[in-house]
């Protein structure tokens, strides 16, 4: 019973592994690049485009539209991180229907190593956002007892986001190979469809909360200096 | 009874009712959650958009400590430490 894509070794001379995580994560990195160079070689900006660029549109303007609605009033910054953690996120769980594949975020290298990126990525935008000091200080409010409170909290957010996104794939994968010794075809189809399913909204999730992560470290805590506008009578 | 029998009692059981308490709780938080989502709805169905998302999101982050307990189980079951260093201590035995 194999637990992760870890133990599926490809090849090894010593220690070094080419295990499953790391050939289906470069394979994915591979057909997104590849993918996306392709379509974006020439873009038109009349009404007759080619059907994937309107896809590569449509994707990119629903990202923006949900960075916007969150709380981050220039999508354009955020963008290239949080649509690149849903696309790769949302493509692992898609590409279960490839039979032989097994999706590198059933492993929690690879679900460690997205939290590892939002974790350090929170700071960075916060820091270009408030400035050093402004943002440091957001450590400290409400008051100084809730120092500690927040250091943890952000510690445990990032271990949450991690096993979060590693216990759903994991355990989508594991009733398919559990219910595939038992019955095999028509139930381990349902499971396949709701583990795209849970797979897609886990997609979601980790980016929106990545993006609610960094519109909690960037949200200007300047009071409010213009007088609101008179109501129309 | 000696040791390994000991260790895999508990970890069976455990395992069991981990997944079993540990399903339950997050279940009935849920339900509260669709239907307090479902009544804003509807008597607000406009803010259906933002009520849907929000609703996604809380319900992840309840099924997370069911998925905290899923793990756990597993790893009781599949990669158990103690149960391996029982079977590392037999197997010393035996090639002995």
């Amino acid at each position: 019973m194999r637990l992760s894509p870890d133990q599926l070794i490809f090849w090894q001379h010593g220690w070094i592994k080419l295990n499953g995580t790391i050939v289906f994560t470069w394979g994915l990195m591979l057909v997104l690049a590849v993918g996306a160079k392709l379509i974006t070689h020439n873009l038109s900006t009349e009404l007759k485009r080619t059907r994937w660029q309107n896809l590569l549109e449509m994707i990119v303007t629903s990202i923006e539209k949900q960075i916007e609605e969150v709380g981050l009033p220039h999508p354009e910054k955020y963008i290239g991180f949080l649509g690149t953690l849903f696309l790769f996120v949302a493509l692992a769980a898609v590409c279960t229907v490839i039979p032989g594949y097994e999706p590198p975020t059933g492993s929690l290298s690879t679900t460690a190593a997205l939290a590892l990126c939002v974790f350090v990525a929170v700071p960075l935008f916060g820091i270009e956002e408030q400035g050093l000091g402004g943002y440091l200080k957001t450590y400290v409010e409400p008051t100084v007892i809730m120092l500690p409170f927040n250091l943890i909290s952000e510690l445990s957010r990032t271990l949450a986001l991690a096993v979060r996104l590693f216990g759903n794939m994991m355990s989508g994968a594991m009733i398919i190979a559990i219910l595939l010794t038992i019955t095999p075809y028509i139930f381990p189809l349902i499971m396949t469809v709701l583990g795209l399913l849970t797979g897609m909204v886990q997609a979601y999730i980790f980016s929106i909360l990545a993006a609610v992560y960094i519109a909690a470290a960037t949200r200007t805590r300047k009071p409010r200096t213009q007088p609101e506008p008179a109501p129309a009578t | 009874m000696d040791s390994s029998t000991i260790i895999a009692v508990a970890s069976i059981a455990t395992a069991g009712l981990t997944t079993g308490i540990g399903c339950m709780c997050p279940a009935l938080g849920e339900g509260r959650a669709v239907a307090s989502a479902l009544t804003s709805l509807a008597q607000q169905p406009d803010a259906s958009a933002t009520i849907t998302r929000t609703l996604f999101v809380g319900l992840a982050m309840i099924e997370s400590t069911a998925i905290y307990c899923f793990v756990v189980s597993m790893i009781l079951i599949f990669a158990n430490p103690f149960w391996n260093n029982v079977i590392a201590g037999a197997a010393h035995a035996a090639g002995k």
